[in-house]
Parts: structure tokens; sequence; C-alpha cells
């Protein structure tokens, strides 16, 4: 059983909602990552997710597009990203790591390499955005025979037909993207979420998480209602762009604080 | 990966590609989020519903005809063709449609598709502000809401177009993200569309972007090639011998190359923008020193560095400052049939001069590639052999550039 598998059955035992937070690797500078994922962890966060920065990260709105122009300035790559996961991965053995990002940086890295690569070093899942179940097909192969997840998305325009195909291939848990449009917008709406949730939970065992647009306790409630878990990010990486100056204790604490808040309200 | 394939180019069924997956050969497909996934399959249905419907075609044409002002001419420049003492040398006279250039004829192709979605607003990328231009004119025309994202450098470098692009009642919107040119303004309005994605319809300028653009496009500007090959064979009674035509993300070259693609003594040459050259690393000639990759919905040859990161890119000309290309171009480069070629931003300016001084014609900066490439081409060639040369589009909007690269302030 993977990492995320016993880690999801856990809290699904303990009758706990699911925390996923995102944060950018490198992001606002590379030492401020891995304070920052351990103090996510000590607030209670159940699967990191991990950014990997991309020049061209199309499905970000402008708060997680300036995460990942901060973090290239520094060069941070996918390799460094699975050194990163290797350190983080000394200290703790149980919290699971989706890594995600945009193909190109995989197809660079080479997806038998890159499978390999990040398995050893502690990585448990990827999530790549512009591989839809035609396109990941060949990398799904290679994450398989390494035991990785491969986290698909599902959106409010995906049919019932398609998602049952999506839920058919997916392993780990399905993250259904909440809103038209990018990462961190602000027209979210719950009752469309409960509606798409009602019919996509009949089609799957695996955990459903909610992502974008939610960024702040009082939404994180209402959708954990709904879901088996939420996904938080922009409000987490807005509050690194604005700390760029700190120390990476304070970025660290201060990210604490945001994804404590958001735990004790789900 | 392993991208090179054995092929030989003459038993190639041209017209079976893209396969039923959006692919030729490796490249091409459909890599967007999710959330693209069901209007891109609506766009694929109504499309394939409507390429073959006979009342659609006879829109298009007719539209072509009345509006755009087809056919266009395939002029024989006979003063250029006698300085460089070789082949004769045909210009395929897309500068003279409406508009300027040959982004027309995919604007009106793809306003169609939009009107019968019946969706009521567009949204576009530029780079050099000619397919905003051409989208918003055809927005215009049929009343619908227009959207042009542009970089914000571009936006800096093409005033003019900018500004005719907001009499057309266009809205143009500046992208202020990561490189701030064509790039970047793909991004954003891929993330419009996701945004919006009920009531707008996305009008790719190029024949790029996920399945089935790629396709759709190329299909819209098959009519240059079309009409070449006919007006050839009724000029001179015989197929040309080369096809010159710059590619940038390739939309005029494949609209010329491809009802060529299976005579096969027709020689095809793409030209990529050289830049500062292609040793300086300042260039956009990703066909040149590319390698396959993944970008704006494609698989298909791109600048990237050594981490998979999209670097950028330098061109005398906005049009062609682009780090990736049209699939179908990655493919026809990999099994051979057409070869890729750079000319230089210095090249290209002296092109646009000579073709200006001998023939009364100014090239824009992007065709003014594929004329220079022809100067090379030509005095190698017989005086009995026979080129055409896309003149994909009118120099107007490059006289500031020009005059600023003079030193001078019109």
């Amino acid at each position: 059983m993977s990492r995320i598998q016993q880690h999801l059955s856990a809290a699904k035992e303990a009758g706990k909602k699911i925390l996923v937070a995102y944060v950018v690797n490198g992001d606002p500078f590379p030492e401020a990552t891995l304070p920052t994922l351990q103090k996510m962890v000590e607030q209670g966060v159940d699967i990191i997710e991990l950014g990997v920065p991309f020049s061209d990260p199309m499905a970000e709105g402008p708060v997680i597009q300036k995460g990942h122009e901060r973090a290239l300035v520094h060069h941070t790559s996918l390799k460094g990203t699975l050194q990163l996961v290797k350190t983080f991965r000394k200290t703790n053995q149980t919290t699971p790591i989706v890594l995600m990002g945009y193909a190109n940086p995989v197809e660079r890295f080479g997806y038998h390499a890159f499978a390999k690569a990040a398995a050893e070093a502690g990585v448990d899942g990827l999530l790549t955005v512009d591989l839809p179940p035609e396109e990941v097909v060949d990398l799904k192969k290679e994450l398989d025979a390494n035991g990785l997840d491969n986290i698909f998305l599902l959106a409010p325009t995906t049919t019932v037909e398609r998602a049952k195909k999506i839920a058919a291939l997916a392993s780990g848990f399905l993250y259904y993207v909440s809103l038209k449009g990018v990462t961190g917008a602000g027209h979210l709406d719950v009752a469309d979420v409960k509606q798409k949730l009602d019919a996509f939970g009949e089609l799957t065992d695996l955990p459903l998480c909610v992502g974008f647009g939610i960024k702040d306790p009082a939404t994180a409630k209402a959708i954990a209602e709904l879901a088996d878990g939420v996904v938080i990010g922009s409000v987490l990486v807005e509050k690194m762009g604005q700390m760029e100056k700190n120390s990476a204790d304070e970025i660290a604490n201060a990210v604490g604080e945001i994804v404590g808040g958001i735990r004790r309200a789900i | 990966m392993n991208s090179k394939e054995t092929v030989n180019t003459a038993s190639v069924d041209y017209a079976q590609f893209p396969d039923s997956e959006g692919r030729f050969g490796i490249f091409g497909g459909r890599f967007v989020s999710e959330t693209l996934i069901h209007a891109l399959d609506e766009l694929e249905d109504i499309y394939y519903r409507l390429k073959d419907d006979p009342d659609f075609q006879a829109e298009f044409d007719k539209d072509l005809a009345h509006y755009v002002g087809r056919p266009s001419p395939l002029y024989f420049a006979e003063r250029w063709t006698r300085e460089l003492g070789g082949a004769k040398i045909f210009l395929k006279r897309e500068d003279l449609n409406h508009t300027g250039a040959h982004k027309v004829n995919n604007t009106i192709g793809q306003a169609l598709l939009a009107k019968f979605t019946g969706k009521k607003r567009v949204i576009a990328e530029t780079g050099a502000g000619q397919h905003g231009v051409a989208t918003a004119t055809v927005a215009a025309r049929l009343g619908l809401k227009c959207r042009v994202y542009m970089g914000s450098e571009d936006v800096k470098r093409q005033a003019l177009n900018v500004y005719r692009m907001k009499l057309l009642g266009a809205e143009v919107f500046p992208v202020t993200s990561g490189s701030r040119t064509l790039k970047d303004a793909m991004n954003e309005a891929m993330r419009d569309w996701a945004t919006n994605v009920d009531d707008t319809f996305y009008i790719i300028g190029t024949a790029a972007g996920p399945h089935p653009y790629p396709e759709l496009v190329r299909d819209f500007q098959c009519v240059i090639g079309r009409e070449a090959r006919e007006q050839c064979l009724t000029q001179t009674g015989k197929l040309p011998d080369a096809l010159v035509a710059c590619v940038g993300g390739g939309s005029n070259a494949i609209g010329l190359f491809h009802p060529f693609l299976t005579d096969t003594s027709v020689k095809m040459y793409g030209v990529e923008a050289g830049g500062l050259g292609l040793d300086s690393g300042k260039h956009a000639a990703p066909l040149n020193r590319g390698i396959p990759g993944v970008l704006h919905g494609t698989r298909t040859y791109l600048m990237e560095d050594e981490n998979g990161q999209i670097i950028e890119t330098h061109s005398v000309s906005a049009g062609l400052d682009y780090p990736g290309v049209g699939p179908e171009h990655s493919w026809l480069k990999d099994i051979g049939r057409v070869n890729y070629v750079a000319i230089n931003d210095d090249e290209a300016l002296a092109a646009f001069r000579k073709l200006t001084l001998t023939e009364g014609i100014m090239p824009a900066l992007e065709s003014a590639h594929a004329m220079a490439y022809v100067e090379k081409l030509a005095p190698q060639m017989s005086k009995d052999q026979i080129i055409i040369a896309n003149l994909s589009g009118r120099g107007d909007k490059d006289i500031l550039t020009v005059a600023a690269l003079d030193g001078i302030t019109v």
C-alpha cells in the first residue's frame, strides 16, 4: 500500500478531513522550503503538494505564477526538487509528497529516469497539469512500475462519462478543480461544487479533494463538509511572496499559522 | 524521446495526419488541463462536422473572395529574378489580403466556427499584432466581443497595431508575466479560455496549440497553396521546383506547403528566425536548434534549457519571436520532407530593403526572412526552374522598427 493510501485510510478511520497544502519549491528562496514543509506538517497537513517551478505555468493564477517566477530566479529545477524531497525524508518518512507541475521538465528529465529518481527520493505521487489521461499513458507506466500514484484532475467541465474513465485509472486521490479558471481565482460557488461532487463521488472509492479558490478557513470548512479533503495553495504562496525579505524560519512560521487555522476549521 | 523516424516520404499519405489522437508522428496531441478538454472535444466535433459541409465551405469561400479579396495574385518578380540570375521567382501575394497578411484566412474560418457555436466572445493572442488585428477585424464584422492578449513588450514595440485593434473595438490586454512576449500572451489567453470557456471561443493565430487547432488552422490556410499550385500551372504550365516560406508558428508555411506535399518533385524550405546567429543562442529557430518538448498544448520542437524551462527567444521580427513551432512542421522535419533553414536579422533586413527597391513591394519583416533565403537559393538553381515564395504580409507595420534601426524617428 502506498504512503498516500496508508495516510488517507488512517485519516478516514479517524473521521478526519484531508488537508493538502501547496507551496512552490524554491519560493521565495531555496532555503525557505524545507522549514516551511516541516512547519506545515507540524500544523496538521496530510499531504504536501510541492510545486515544481516552470517558465510557463498555464493553469496558475497571478499569485502562483509569481511564486514560480521567484523560484526560477534561483534556478530551482526538477532535479533540485527531488534533492529537496530526499533531504525532507531524512526526518520525515510518513507525510506523503505529491509533486505538482507541468509536462516539459519531466519530458526533459526522461519519463523512465524521472520515475526511478522520484521514487528513490521519496516522492509518492505526481500531478502534471498538462498531462490529461490521454497524454499521460507512457509516463503512467513508468510511475506504476515505481509505485508512484498519478493524481488525476476532475473539472467542472468533465462529463460524468469521462469522469468514470478517469476514476478507473486513478490511484491515491482525485483532485476536483472547484471552478472554471486558474488557481487562486475568486469565484468559487459552493452549491456548484456540491452538485458535481455528488455526481463524481458515486464513481469512485478514492478520496475526493477539492482545490482552486479556497482562500480562508470559512471556505475551507464549507468545502470540507462536501468533500473528503481540501487543497490550499494560493493563500500560502501569497504570504511567502510578501515575506521575500524575511528569514526562512519567519516564513515557515507564517505559513504554518495559516495551515493551522485551516486545519482547525475543517 | 527518440523522435526520428525512417520514412519514405513518397509513400506518406499526408491527408491521414493528424491521426485520430491529433498526432503527427510523436508530435501534436492535446496537452492541456482537464478543464479545457471538453471545449476541445466540442470544437473537434463541430469542425469535423462542418469541414466537409458544402454550405460552410461556400460561406468560407464567399468571405475569402469578397471580404479578403482572394485569390491573391501569384506575381512573377521579373527584375529581382534577373538580378539574382537563377530560378524564376514568383511571389504569392498574401500581403494584398484585407488587413495585410495571411492571418485573416484563418480568422475568417475560426470566426465562422465561433458563429456556429453561438459563443459571443472571442479571444486571441498576438505577437506583432497581425493576428490580433485580423481577429479584431472579424469580431467587428460579426459583432463579437473581442479581447486580444499581447505581451507588454510587444505592446510597446507595436503601438500602431495596438491602436488599430482598439479602433476595431477590441480590448488589448497587456501581459506582464514571464518574458512579456507572444508565449506569455498565449499562456494568458489559455487562462482566460479556461475561465470563460462557456461563452468564449479562442481564435488561435497559428497552426500550433492543442488538437484540433493545428489541423483546422492548416486547413483554413491551405487556400494559399491550392491557389498557388493552380496559378503556377496556369501561368507556367508546370509545378514549381521549390517553395519558400517563413516559419514562426508556421501557419503561412503549412498553408503553402501542404497542398504540394505529395508532389515529390517540389522541394520545400521553411525559414526560421536566426536572430543574431544560430550560434549566438539569441534566435527563434527551434527546428534548427531545439529539441522536442511540450508547450501550449502540443508536443513539438522547443527552445528550452537543460531543465526543460522555456527560454527567451530573439528576432527582429515580433511575429517569429516564439520558442515553439506548429507540430506538423516538427514532423515534416523529422521525416525529411521539408528543409528548415535559418536567416539572421541582418539578412532579413537587407532583403526587406532589396525587395522594396527592386520590386516596389515592402515585405513584413517576417516574410523578409523567406525573401532573404530566396536570395541564397535562386542563384543556385537554373533559369528554367521556378521558386514560389510566400509573401505572407506587408511591411507597413515594420516601418518604425526599420527607421529606428536607421536611427531615424519618424
